[in-house]
């Protein structure tokens, strides 16, 4: 799936910086962009032809080793007439080679300057940004490609027309922050990447990297709303941007906590405690564990009691009706690890009751008898189970999704 | 010989030293207490019933009426949840807003404390003192938000009302006047002989009760544990703000007393400092959809309240409305821990080591 994924990001990479090329040396030669879609055929000798230049001033100067090695890649390829699929052989070959990634990687922004930057110069520059970024993973590939076929434009139009000049920059810049951000994150998953590219919208909370790319995407739309021509450029934007939320993809910070957690519990109490664990992003990252209703008491004591754990404070206790199940959600806090953790537990919504933790924690018996009185939980071992709130008389548990009253003129 | 026998007294629920409507049945030998059971919900709204019919920015108001000493850190805690579900940046200006109004808060709610504490066992003057000083906070607030009370000044994303003109002036003369009362409270009160006759000893327990007890704020810190989410587990902007955490190991009402007056010390600190850091300009609400809705999921996060560990959970469907809203009280469980206090006691500590918890019954009863 992910192979496949690749692939298609490659050959679409390829294509954009292709159609770019093609346009710039149009406009080169005629002084007027021309539309991309018609200069696919036509540009095979473009990719390689540039290989040559390699070894001119800026290009190599912003580039270094990985390019020098594209160029070499691309220089073979040609000499083997096997140009056609060029995208494919260099990223086989270089794909071994770390250094060279590690360089085009740290490389990428400055290249795309330079290209651009060249660009303005002589119109065929653009595709050895692609057999640059040949080197790396598809991902990266595609946003390098995209990021210099944008600035490209973008100086293309500059040089065209000098009036719309400074709102296009903008746009570029935008984009290339949206870019490097990308980049920033392209240690995560292509399958995220290819979702994302999907629908972005669809991703998990983004954060900052999303608000930025919304921006970029938003200036990029306004900028092809403007000009025709500018379309191009606004797709390259809406594409690159969707590498960006790959980010929330990254491990919580919790993420050893939890490791831990699960480790020694399930190292102590065996495998059948837990039911699920996780990380609750939406909850400050707090590892969360959801524990099997016959163990509960039996890892609540081990995780105040154990040396490694040593949850020695319990910060809330409550219960929820899921309408599906009852849920009783814990809160618990170490201050010797200075470590937090969620414990929950699900149990029948009908004849609600569970093991009661007021003997492991003291703090747990009001905030259980809160639980009892507004949710009708049953808490076995507490010492003294009563309606905290509500005065013994009171029929029902009022915060039951089910709950009617029983006087309304109450 | 004479002969005793052992009898129930109630105390409350109406009884000035209970601050609000409190009941504690006690069964007393001579004068010394055998048991202490105390009776709460006399003030139980049903806050989170509620809740559930309300859309985010309803509920605010309601959460002014729990700990209604400290509205604002109530206030904070329920946007601070929804802004963590939403992933919500809030703007510069309506940070420092939030953080100020926290601040002049908690130093208001420790007054209210020093005075009535002061009040319970005795001492009538200081009351005085401290309500003169917390009517000008008072006032601020008041003119920051509309209300005296009960603010409803926070919102989902920032706060409702910018500063008006010359307000923050008003809070940066207010700090150097705040301390030079504050050196009065000390001269007045703190050196008094009898006074700390009266509290040294007085409501002791120890590290391992204050966290057995799910003690938290100052009830734990008087133990000697040094933990104040402000610091350690910082939100809002506090990371910006130089202060320390006073901590005691004496585990009684002198040292809560102390550690009180030290916080309003703190307090100050971080309100100066927010002053001097106070962006010019800037918005005060961040871009937020006119209806709130919180992403399906849940969330707990918690807070320093005046009163402890403040916090909110949210359970949430993706509605406008909260599915379950749970708030921590730190009142309520503050005060679990008094029958265990008061067993043993001679009657006449009673109401000195109620007092020292500190509690406001709005909150306990939610």
């Amino acid at each position: 799936m992910s192979e496949k994924d690749l692939d298609q990001l490659k050959k679409e990479a390829a294509e954009k910086a292709k159609a770019a090329a093609l346009a710039k040396r149009q406009a080169k030669l005629t002084g007027e962009s021309a539309p991309q879609q018609d200069s696919k055929p036509a540009d095979k000798p473009e990719v390689k032809a540039p290989a040559n230049d390699d070894d001119d001033l800026a290009k190599r100067k912003a580039a270094a080793a990985a390019k020098a090695k594209a160029a070499a890649l691309a220089k073979r390829a040609r000499e083997q007439g096997e140009a056609a699929p060029p995208v494919e052989a260099p990223a086989a070959d270089a794909g071994d080679d770390d250094l060279a990634k590690k360089k085009a990687a740290a490389a990428a922004k400055a290249k795309a300057a330079a290209l651009a930057k060249k660009a303005r110069e002589q119109g065929e520059e653009a595709p050895p940004v692609e057999a640059g970024g040949d080197d790396d993973l598809a991902k990266r590939k595609a946003a390098a490609a995209a990021k210099a076929k944008a600035a490209a434009l973008a100086k293309m139009k500059a040089q065209e027309a000098g009036g719309s000049a400074a709102a296009d920059g903008d746009d570029a810049k935008a984009k290339a922050v949206a870019a490097a951000k990308a980049k920033a994150a392209a240690a995560a998953k292509a399958k995220a990447a290819a979702l994302a590219k999907q629908g972005g919208s669809d991703a998990p909370a983004g954060g900052d990297d999303e608000k930025a790319k919304a921006i970029a995407a938003a200036k990029a739309k306004a900028a092809a709303a403007a000009k025709a021509k500018a379309a191009a450029a606004g797709k390259a934007g809406a594409e690159e941007a969707p590498a960006a939320p790959a980010a929330p993809a990254a491990p919580s910070p919790n993420q050893p906590y939890l490791d831990k957690y699960v480790k020694v519990i399930e190292e102590n109490l065996g495998p059948d405690v837990l039911e699920d664990y996780y990380i609750n992003k939406l909850s400050k990252d707090v590892p969360t564990l959801v524990v099997k209703r016959d163990t509960y008491f039996k890892l609540a004591q081990f995780l105040k009691y154990n040396e490694r754990l040593g949850f020695d404070y319990l910060s809330e206790l409550h219960g929820t009706d899921f309408e599906t199940h009852m849920e009783v959600y814990v809160h618990l806090f170490s201050y010797k690890n200075r470590q937090s953790v969620a414990l929950k537990v699900k149990i029948d919504r009908e004849k609600p009751s569970i093991d009661s933790l007021q003997p492991v924690w003291a703090g747990a018996n009001w905030p259980e008898c809160e639980a009892y009185d507004l949710l009708g939980i049953q808490f076995t071992g507490h010492p003294n189970l009563h309606r905290i709130l509500l005065g013994e008389d009171w029929v029902g548990h009022p915060l039951r999704k089910d709950y009617e009253q029983y006087d309304v003129e109450v | 010989m004479l002969r005793t026998e052992e009898m129930l007294l109630n105390v409350g629920p109406q009884h000035p030293s209970t601050h609000g409507v409190f009941r504690l049945v006690i069964k007393i030998d001579g004068e010394i207490i055998k048991e202490a059971k105390p009776v709460i919900g006399y003030l139980h709204r049903g806050t989170e019933k509620l809740a559930e019919n309300l859309q985010y920015t309803q509920i605010i108001p309601y959460t002014d009426r729990l700990d209604y000493l400290s509205a604002m850190t109530n206030n904070y805690v329920l946007c601070h949840a929804v802004e963590t579900m939403m992933g919500t940046q809030i703007p510069e200006r309506a940070e420092y807003l939030r953080v100020l109004a926290m601040e002049l808060g908690r130093v208001a709610s420790h007054l209210v404390w020093w005075g009535t504490f002061l009040l319970d066992i005795g001492a009538v003057s200081p009351f005085l003192y401290a309500f003169r000083e917390r009517e000008m906070i008072i006032n601020m607030l008041n003119e920051l938000s509309g209300a005296r009370l009960t603010f409803n000044y926070m919102r989902v994303g920032g706060v409702k009302w910018d500063a008006p003109e010359g307000w923050i002036e008003k809070v940066r003369d207010f700090v150097p006047y705040m301390r030079e009362q504050l050196e009065g409270y000390h001269y007045l009160v703190s050196g008094n002989e009898i006074f700390i006759n009266r509290v040294k000893g007085v409501g002791r327990y120890t590290k391992e009760d204050a966290l057995n007890y799910s003690l938290s704020g100052v009830n734990l810190r008087s133990t000697g544990v040094k933990w104040d989410l402000r610091k350690d587990e910082p939100y809002s902007i506090y990371n910006r703000f130089n202060f320390d955490v006073p901590v005691h190991d004496g585990g009684d009402a002198w040292a809560r007393y102390q550690l009180r007056l030290a916080e309003i010390e703190e307090s100050l600190k971080i309100i100066e400092q927010a002053v001097e850091q106070f962006p010019a300009e800037g918005e005060i609400l961040a871009k937020v959809p006119k209806i709130i809705k919180a992403p399906k999921g849940e969330a707990f996060v918690r807070i320093e309240s005046p009163r402890g560990e403040i916090g909110c959970y949210i359970a949430s469907d993706g509605k406008k409305e909260p599915y379950r809203l749970k708030f921590r009280r730190p009142s309520f469980y503050n005060l679990q821990i008094l029958p265990k206090l008061l067993k043993g006691e001679n009657i006449a500590n009673l109401i000195a080591i109620l007092g020292a918890i500190d509690i406001v019954l709005g909150e306990v009863d939610g």
